[in-house]
C-alpha cells in the first residue's frame, strides 16, 4: 500500500501518521505539500492529517479545503481511491463537501484531549474490515471542534445508509450514542464514510494508539491493519 | 521620536553617570532608550547575576550550560535535550490568554534557537484559590497555554499547579519547554563572524509588546491595566511555520548563528549575538518589515512574536530565502556583521545610534541590601497544639481542596500526545518522553513549594530541589540537569532580597551535593502590587534519563495483594505542610520544613535506582504534599484498589500528614519482597500493609470507601 500524507501549513499530526504507517510497515509513505498540483506517485491511500491547518483561522479546515492539492485528492476519491481524514482532516473533508455535515465547537467549549472509546458500527469498509462488528476500541481525541452536526433529515439518511462507522461508546457496557459523546456529537458520531464508502473522516486519532510503549494503547493498529488487508485482498485479485 | 529622558527609560541617576563615563558623551534619545531596556532587570539580570553564579554549572551530561538560549544535556545516542523554563507572569496577570500563550511561544523559540525540535512543554501555574476574579484569570491562562501549545503541535506533558491567596493579584505562569537536537549540530548564538548577514525571519514588526521588558521589571499597579500595548499577541500558526523553516535551514547547514527575539526584540537579539560573538553589527532600520509606521525606538523595542534572528553567510542567503518562501515567511537581510565592537543603527543612510555592544550587554550589577525578615523566627515556629482531631476527615479535605484535588480539568485541555513521544503524561509524579532512536526515556519533574520557602527560604528551596531529584531516582532516572525560574517580589526590599538569596543558596547547595548541574534559568522579580506580594517561588524542572524503558518505575500501578513499604524516616515535618496550612486558623504557612540531609538523600537515590534496575517494584510514589496519607490515597485513586496501612505508634498527625525528606512508598509483589528488602538494606524500611479491597484504611482511622475518595478528589470545578 502506497500512502500519501498531505501536509498543510499548520498540520501537526503529519509526522505522527507517517511514523505510524512506517511502524506498521504498510509500504512507502510520501509527504505531499499542500501546494502541489498532483501526487508524484499514485497513492493507494491519501491521509489528511490532524493539526491546525492555517491555524484554524476562519473556520477549522475551511482554508485547507481550498488548497491546490485538494483537486488531486478529489480526483483520487472520484476514481474510487481511499481517503482518510483524521481530526482536522475530517474537518477539511466536510469543508470540501467530500463528507456531509460540520464539526462544531465542543459542547464544553473547551479543547479536549483524552482517551475515547468507540464502537465499530461498520466493519465492511476498507478502513475497518479487521475489526469485529460492534467491537469497542480506544482511539484518543484531541480537538476543540469535534461536535458532529447534520440537520435531522440528512442525519437519518446517514444513519439509514449505514455510513456511521465509529460511535462514541461506554467502555464496559458497550452502549454507544450521544450520551457518550465527549464533545456533544449528534448520535455520538465519531466517524463517517461517504456514500461510496471510500472516504472516511473521524475525529479520534488512530495514529495516537499505534506505537509501542506510549500512553493510551495500540487499538489504532486495527485501522492500519484493515487497510493492509483490504489492499492485500485487492492485490491478490 | 517621542521624548524619552533617561528616567522614563528606567535608568537611575547613578546608572546615567555610568553611561556618560562609558560613552564619553551623552547618549542621544534612541541610544538612551536602547540602553534603558537592555539595563532593565528583565534583560540584564542585574540584581541576580551575582547570586546565580553560585549554581554549579558543569557536569558530565552537560553539553551546553548557561549563556545560550537554553541549556543542553546529553541523553545518549548522539542526541541532546535542550531545556529551559521562563516566566510570563506580568503579561498573564494583565491579559491572561495572550500572556500565557506568548509565554509558551517564547520558550519554544528559545529551544528552537538551539537548533532543537521543541517536543514537550510543561506549565507552572500559581493561582489564588478558585473564586470570582481569580477563576477568570486561571481559566484564561489555562486556555492560553492550551490554545498556543495545541496549535503549534508541541505536547504539554505535565506541570505544577499551586494555590494560595498571595497569587490573587499576581498569578504566575512559568513555561517550560524542551527539544531534541543532534549534539553535533547544536546552534549557538556566539558564532557570528564579520561578513555574515543579519537576517530577520518570521512575523512583521508591529507596535505590540513595546518595552515589555521594562514592564516586567517593576511592580504591577492600577496603570498596569493600561499596559496592554506592552502585551504581545501570539500566532501559533506563524510559529509552527517558523519551527519547520528553522529546522529545515539548520539541517541543511544554512545557519551560522541564531537567536530568538524575546524581551526587547530586535535590540536584544542583535546586540547579544554581536556581544557574545565578539563582533560589530550594523542594522538598517528601514529594511525591517513593519506592520505599521513606527519610530526607530519602537522598532527596536517591539516584542512582536514569532520572529528569529538568523546569521547567515551571503552566499547561502538565496537558499535561506527560498526555504522561507516555501513556508510563506518574511525573510529580510536587516544588517551586516562587521569587525569591531560597535552596535550601529542606520536610518536611510544616517547613523542614528552608535554604541559599544558591551554597554548593551554588560549592565552594571546591582547589589541590594539584604536583611533577614523581622518575623523569620515566628515563621519558622510550628504553632503549638496543632493536632488532627479526625485524620480521615482531614485527608478528605486535603484531597478536595484546590491544591490537592485532581487537575484533570486543566490538563485535559492540553494536547499531551502530539509528536508521539509521551510515555507518561500529566497527572503522575514525573512526565516522560521517548529519546529518538533509543530505548531510553527522558523524565521531567517540575516542582515548587511556596509555603516551605516562605517559612524557611533556604530549607524550603533545598526541599524543592531534593524532592525533584527524589522523584527522578524513584522513577529510575539519573538526573542530567536542572533549569529554574525564580519568581520573587521586588529585590529592592532587603527582606525580599534575603529570601531570594537564601532560596538560591538552598537550590545551589542541593545541586552541588547531589551533583545536578544547573543548565539554564530565568528570573522574574517585582511580582507584587501595593496590596500584596507573592511568597518566594523558586520553581525547578529537572530532566532525568532512564537508560532503558523497562527500568521506568511508575506510580499508579499497584495491584491487589501488593505489599506496601515505606522507605525513609516515618515522619517528615508538619511545618508549612498542606495539612498545617489547611487546618491553621489563618491559612498561613508556619513552621520550618524538613532539613535536607545529603547523606540520607544519597543513600535513598542509590537504592531507588537499584530498585528500578532490578525491577522489583510494581509501583512507587515519593511522599509529597499531604504526606503518607495522601500518597496512599492517590495510589488508591489511580489504581481503583483499596489500601490498608498501619503506620505504627507515634504522633498520628505527623505519621499521616508530615512532608519532606527522602521517603517513598513502594508497592511490591510478595514474591519480590526479599529482593526489595535486600536492596534497601541499611536504609529505614517498614512494611505498612497491603493493597486490596474497596476502601482506604490507615491506622484504624475511619475507613474511606474508594467512591468517597473519588468524590472528594474529582467533584466540583477549578476553572
Amino acid at each position: 500500500m502506497r500512502s500519501a500524507v498531505v501536509v498543510f501549513p499548520g498540520s501537526n499530526c503529519d509526522r505522527d501518521v507517517e511514523k505510524s504507517l512506517l511502524y506498521m510497515e504498510t509500504g512507502p509513505v510520501d509527504m505531499v505539500w499542500h501546494d502541489e498540483a498532483d501526487f508524484r506517485h499514485a497513492p493507494d491511500l491519501v491521509v489528511l492529517p490532524g493539526g491546525f491547518s492555517y491555524g484554524d483561522y476562519l473556520r477549522s479546515g475551511a482554508l485547507a479545503s481550498k488548497s491546490r492539492i485538494m483537486g488531486a485528492v478529489r480526483a483520487h476519491a472520484a476514481s474510487g481511491g481511499l481517503v482518510l481524514g483524521i481530526c482536522n482532516g475530517f474537518q477539511i473533508l466536510t469543508e470540501a463537501g467530500m463528507l456531509p455535515g460540520a464539526l462544531l465547537p465542543n459542547a464544553s467549549l473547551r479543547f479536549i484531549c483524552r482517551q475515547a472509546y468507540l464502537r465499530v458500527e461498520q466493519n465492511d469498509t476498507p478502513f475497518t474490515c479487521s475489526f469485529k462488528d460492534g467491537e469497542i476500541v480506544q482511539f484518543p481525541i484531541a480537538h476543540h471542534e469535534g461536535l458532529y452536526y447534520l440537520p435531522e433529515e440528512e442525519l437519518s439518511q446517514l444513519e439509514q445508509s449505514g455510513r456511521v462507522v465509529f460511535r462514541y461508546a461506554d467502555r464496559s457496557s458497550g452502549e454507544a450514542g450521544e450520551a457518550y459523546s465527549p464533545n456533544g456529537s449528534l448520535h455520538g458520531i465519531a466517524g463517517i464514510v461517504n456514500e461510496r464508502g471510500n472516504v472516511l473522516g473521524l475525529m479520534p486519532h488512530p495514529e495516537r494508539a499505534t506505537l509501542q510503549g506510549l500512553i493510551w494503547g495500540t487499538d489504532g493498529r486495527g485501522l492500519w491493519r484493515s487497510l493492509e488487508e483490504h489492499f492485500g485482498a485487492w492485490e491478490g485479485k | 521620536m517621542i521624548h524619552m529622558d533617561y528616567k522614563s527609560s528606567g535608568i537611575s541617576d547613578k546608572e546615567y553617570e555610568k553611561i556618560l563615563e562609558l560613552l564619553g558623551r551623552a547618549p542621544n534619545e534612541l541610544e538612551t532608550a536602547l540602553i534603558g531596556v537592555m539595563w532593565s532587570e528583565h534583560c540584564s539580570y542585574k540584581s541576580t547575576r551575582n547570586l546565580l553564579s553560585r549554581f554549579p554549572q558543569t557536569g558530565r551530561k552537560v553539553a551546553r550550560g548557561p549563556g545560550e538560549n537554553a541549556g543542553v544535556v546529553d541523553c545518549g545516542a548522539g542526541w541532546g535535550l535542550a531545556l529551559k523554563v521562563e516566566s510570563h507572569n506580568h503579561p498573564s496577570a494583565v491579559a491572561p490568554y495572550q500572556g500565557a500563550a506568548t509565554g509558551v511561544g517564547g520558550i519554544i523559540r528559545d529551544i528552537l534557537a538551539m537548533g532543537a525540535r521543541p517536543v514537550a512543554s510543561m506549565d507552572g501555574l500559581f493561582f489564588s484559590p478558585a473564586s470570582g476574579k481569580s477563576k477568570t484569570l486561571a481559566a484564561g491562562i489555562v486556555e492560553g497555554v492550551a490554545g498556543y501549545g495545541n496549535a503549534v503541535g508541541v505536547a504539554t506533558v505535565g506541570g505544577k499547579t499551586f494555590y494560595d491567596p498571595c497569587f490573587e493579584e499576581t498569578p504566575l505562569l512559568n513555561a517550560f519547554n524542551c527539544g531534541y537536537v543532534r549534539l553535533d549540530s547544536v546552534v549557538s548564538s556566539q558564532t557570528a563572524l564579520p561578513g555574515h548577514l543579519a537576517v530577520l525571519l518570521g512575523a512583521k514588526t508591529g507596535r505590540d509588546g513595546i518595552a515589555g521588558a521594562s514592564f516586567a521589571s517593576r511592580e504591577l499597579d492600577e496603570d498596569s491595566r493600561d499596559s496592554r500595548p506592552q502585551i504581545q499577541i501570539g500566532d501559533p500558526f506563524e510559529e509552527k511555520l517558523l519551527i519547520e523553516c528553522c529546522l529545515e535551514l539548520q539541517s541543511k547547514g544554512l545557519i551560522a548563528s541564531m537567536q530568538d527575539m524575546g524581551a526587547a526584540g530586535i535590540l536584544s537579539s542583535s546586540s547579544e549575538i554581536a556581544h557574545k560573538s565578539g563582533v560589530g553589527i550594523e542594522i538598517f532600520c528601514e529594511k525591517i518589515p513593519l506592520r505599521e509606521e513606527m519610530a526607530p525606538w519602537e522598532i527596536f523595542l517591539s516584542e512582536s512574536q514569532e520572529r528569529m534572528l538568523l546569521i547567515v553567510t551571503p552566499e547561502k542567503f538565496p537558499l535561506v530565502k527560498a526555504a522561507a518562501d516555501h513556508y510563506e515567511l518574511e525573510c529580510v537581510t536587516i544588517g551586516n556583521i562587521v569587525e569591531g565592537n560597535r552596535y550601529k543603527v542606520f536610518l536611510n543612510g544616517e547613523l542614528i545610534a552608535d554604541l559599544p555592544h558591551s554597554i548593551l550587554g554588560d549592565a552594571p550589577l546591582l547589589d541590594w541590601p539584604s536583611s533577614e525578615p523581622a518575623d523569620m523566627r515566628e515563621r519558622r515556629a510550628m504553632p503549638e497544639g496543632m493536632k488532627s482531631a479526625d485524620p480521615a476527615c482531614d485527608l478528605l479535605k486535603l484531597l478536595s481542596c484546590d491544591g490537592g484535588r485532581s487537575k484533570s480539568e486543566i490538563w485535559e485541555q492540553y494536547d499531551c500526545q502530539v509528536q508521539l513521544r509521551t510515555v507518561r503524561g500529566p497527572g503522575g509524579q514525573v512526565s516522560a518522553i521517548t529519546v529518538p532512536e533509543s530505548d531510553s526515556i527522558v523524565t521531567l519533574s517540575m516542582e515548587a513549594e511556596p509555603w516551605k520557602c516562605r517559612t524557611d527560604p533556604f530549607l524550603g528551596a533545598a526541599e524543592v530541589m531534593a524532592h525533584s531529584l527524589r522523584v527522578q531516582a524513584v522513577s529510575g532516572a539519573e538526573a542530567m540537569g536542572m533549569t529554574n525560574c525564580l519568581n520573587f517580589p521586588s529585590p529592592e526590599n532587603p527582606e525580599n532580597y534575603f529570601e531570594l538569596s537564601e532560596c538560591v543558596q538552598g537550590l545551589a547547595f542541593v545541586c552541588e551535593q547531589m551533583e545536578c548541574p544547573v543548565v539554564s534559568g530565568n528570573v522574574s522579580l517585582y511580582n507584587e502590587t501595593a496590596r500584596s506580594r507573592i511568597y518566594p517561588v523558586p520553581l525547578v524542572v529537572t530532566a532525568g534519563l532512564v537508560p532503558h524503558f523497562t527500568y521506568f518505575v511508575r506510580c499508579g500501578c499497584a495491584e491487589a495483594g501488593d505489599l506496601i513499604y515505606l522507605v525513609g524516616p516515618k515522619a517528615g515535618s508538619l511545618g508549612a505542610s498542606r495539612w498545617q496550612v489547611l487546618c491553621s486558623s489563618d491559612g498561613k504557612p508556619k513552621g520550618a520544613t524538613y532539613a535536607f540531609d545529603a547523606m540520607l538523600d544519597k543513600a535513598f537515590a542509590s537504592r531507588a535506582l537499584a530498585t528500578s534496575r532490578r525491577a522489583v517494584a510494581r509501583s512507587a510514589r515519593v511522599v509529597a504534599g499531604g504526606g503518607i496519607a495522601v500518597a496512599l490515597a492517590k495510589e488508591a485513586l489511580a489504581t481503583g484498589i483499596g489500601m490498608s496501612a498501619d503506620l505504627g505508634p507515634g504522633d498520628e498527625t505527623s505519621l499521616f500528614f508530615s512532608e519532606g525528606g527522602p521517603r517513598a512508598l513502594y508497592f511490591v509483589h510478595a514474591e519480590s519482597a526479599d529482593k526489595f528488602l535486600s536492596l534497601w538494606e541499611g536504609y529505614p524500611v517498614i512494611m505498612l500493609g497491603c493493597a486490596g479491597g474497596n476502601s482506604l484504611c490507615i491506622n484504624g482511622a475511619r475507613e474511606i470507601a474508594l467512591g468517597e475518595l473519588k468524590e472528594a478528589y474529582c467533584a466540583g470545578g477549578l476553572l
